[in-house]
């Protein structure tokens, strides 16, 4: 990738706060995702992860900033807009369509684009890279193990050909076996170019893959760094990564 | 919906004893009835037969009286069956009962009248050409029904969407007040009579021993439904349609635009009740105003039969239904020695759904709700 593509970031947040009625959740809040990167965002409970990454999405209006998509404002943009522009997210819990099959649930990923060869071709590669998931395509997705299910939700988010995807707690409510082969597929995601931004509360093993890190303190960016000077962070290492 | 299921271990109290003495009581009806039925139409004289007709021979059931209401109660049941698919569509969608979707299917027969009054006139409801002209009346019923429930939508229930559950059911009712008291204003409130149907139509075709009118109703419902079959289970709207009654959220994230899909579910409900509104008609040949209450409430109580959520439970909880509603009378209540059996066809229909809420309150095919679906 050259260094000129490289310099322009896909997502922006320009001071960016939003409120849920009277209560202030981000406050002047600067983010930057540019492409192909591995990013997480680290921070405790009502740090205000999750409204971040509702309103990269368009799914809560922030009061006052920009969110910006390729050097557009989008603020006002519905969700369909910035997916159809690259932009989605594997939700917290996989929230599969559970009544639906599991080749259904992909299509929908698929929902706003027309190219069929793109699409028939992103299918194959994604059950080339999940093998049990093309075994299961006609069940119902709700019959599906947990692990089953996180392959399945993250299938479902790459048919929309992002080049962000935004990960909510990908191994919340996963065995402790499955954490470990669930990192291993969202490094395996990223290595196709794809750009990741991840919320995570297992911030050790977030940012041994990531490249680089913010950490999220009552709605302000607290820290931004480098994934490695994070882990050596010795507040960080304090609050987070549970070391006295 | 699990009022009728104990906890297990829990103390039986008088009301878990009065729902079983329910149960026991409305499945031994229907094993005596069935059984008296069968031993009357094997001896007419057997002593249970003349026990319930004061000592008269009962009569036997033939063959073609038989078939004369199986045919009835298909025909009937595929009526409700489409109008049962707009309630468990809606309440899949949105989980909520729109009792004003019996007025949409008044409107579809409404319509029906006054397109087949002005046939009639230009002497086009008659003879062969009555092929092309009702195709073409069934297709502006649909159409008139189909926008009286996207009207409906924008005008009563979008400006609720988010509010608790129990808002959008009261508005319905009154929806369907103000509905049904729209067209008295506008037609009055006597009955209006179709024109007579074409004399082939009434017409028995021989050998099969079926009404022309009620073969077209059984034909034309079973392609409707095929045809909403195929819209929801293998097209991309459908799919769009199944993902918003699941997630509405998620379903958004995928791009789907969640308002938009919840006018085609109106409008394909919408459409089906239309089409029934003009097979009644042309079965029964009367409307008026009220015309849409108790089919809807049929339609409704075939949508719990079946599971409500559940199309293929809709369909099959209205021919059940409507099965019911023709065989029942003379099946069981006649040989119980009951008099009259045929005025009481309502009541089988409503036992029927207090049957089903006491031994399988999730319907014949729903599945169990969550507790999150619940909520």
């Amino acid at each position: 990738m050259s260094t000129a593509e490289a310099t322009k970031p896909i997502l922006e947040f320009r001071n960016i706060n939003t409120h849920y009625g009277a209560v202030h959740i981000l406050k002047d809040v600067n983010l930057a995702i540019y492409p192909g990167e591995l990013v997480c965002l680290l921070g405790g409970n009502a740090s205000g992860k999750s409204t971040t990454l509702k309103t990269l999405l368009g799914m809560v209006t922030p009061t006052s900033g920009e969110v910006v998509l390729d050097g557009e404002v989008v603020n006002d943009k519905p969700t369909s807009y910035r997916v159809e522009r690259g932009v989605t997210m594997v939700p917290e819990n996989r929230r599969l369509f559970k009544r639906l099959s599991v080749l259904e649930n992909l299509q929908l990923g698929a929902y706003l684009r027309n190219d069929k060869d793109g699409i028939a071709n992103d299918l194959e590669r994604i059950y080339t890279m999940f093998p049990r998931v093309k075994e299961r395509m006609h069940q119902k997705s709700g019959t599906l193990s947990g692990g089953e299910q996180q392959m399945v939700a993250m299938g479902r988010a790459l048919m929309a050909s992002p080049r962000v995807l935004l990960m909510d707690e990908p191994s919340m409510g996963l065995a402790p076996a499955l954490v470990q082969t669930n990192f291993e597929l969202i490094q395996q995601i990223h290595e196709e170019g794809i750009a990741i931004f991840m919320v995570e509360q297992n911030a050790n093993m977030a940012l041994s893959i990531a490249d680089r890190g913010w950490v999220l303190q009552t709605g302000k960016v607290v820290l931004d760094d480098s994934a490695d000077s994070l882990l050596a962070n010795p507040d960080l290492r304090k609050s987070y990564l549970g070391e006295a | 919906m699990t009022a009728a299921v104990r906890v297990k271990g829990a103390p039986r109290t008088g009301v878990d004893w009065f729902l079983l003495l329910l149960r026991v009581l409305l499945i031994g009806l229907i094993v005596i009835g069935l059984l008296a039925f069968i031993a009357q139409q094997i001896d007419p004289g057997n002593a249970f037969a003349k026990w319930t007709h004061d000592g008269e021979e009962a009569s036997r059931l033939t063959w073609p009286q038989f078939r004369g209401l199986i045919v009835t109660g298909l025909s009937q049941g595929a009526m409700y069956g489409l109008i049962a698919l707009g309630y468990s569509m809606v309440y899949g969608v949105l989980g909520f009962i729109n009792f004003a979707h019996g007025e949409v299917f008044m409107v579809g027969a409404f319509t029906g009248f006054i397109m087949s009054t002005k046939f009639d006139e230009a002497g086009w409801w008659d003879g062969w050409i009555f092929i092309p002209v009702i195709l073409f009346t069934i297709l502006v019923c649909t159409l008139v029904a189909t926008a009286t429930a996207v009207i409906m939508e924008r005008v009563a229930y979008r400006p609720l969407r988010g509010s608790p559950r129990l808002i959008p059911l009261i508005t319905s009712i009154g929806v369907s007040f103000f509905i049904q008291n729209a067209v008295i204003l506008l037609f009055g409130p006597g009955a209006k009579g179709y024109p007579p149907n074409p004399e082939w139509l009434e017409e028995t075709i021989p050998g099969l021993g079926i009404e022309v009118k009620k073969l077209l109703v059984i034909i034309v419902a079973a392609i409707s439904m095929a045809g909403l079959w195929y819209f929801v289970e293998r097209t991309k709207t459908g799919k769009a349609m199944r993902a918003v009654a699941e997630d509405k959220e998620i379903a958004s994230l995928m791009g789907i635009d969640v308002n938009r899909t919840i006018v085609t579910t109106f409008a394909v409900g919408g459409a089906m009740a239309g089409i029934a509104g003009i097979l009644w008609g042309i079965l029964f040949k009367s409307v008026i105003a009220t015309t849409g209450f108790l089919p809807g409430i049929k339609a409704f109580t075939a949508a719990v039969v079946g599971g409500v959520g559940n199309l293929g439970g809709a369909m099959a909880g209205g021919v059940s239904l409507g099965g019911a509603e023709a065989l029942a009378p003379l099946m069981l209540l006649e040989p119980l020695g009951v008099e009259g059996p045929s005025q009481l066809r309502d009541a089988v229909v409503f036992t029927l759904l207090i049957l089903v809420l006491l031994v399988k309150p999730t319907g014949l095919f729903g599945e169990r709700l969550s507790a999150e679906d619940r909520a």
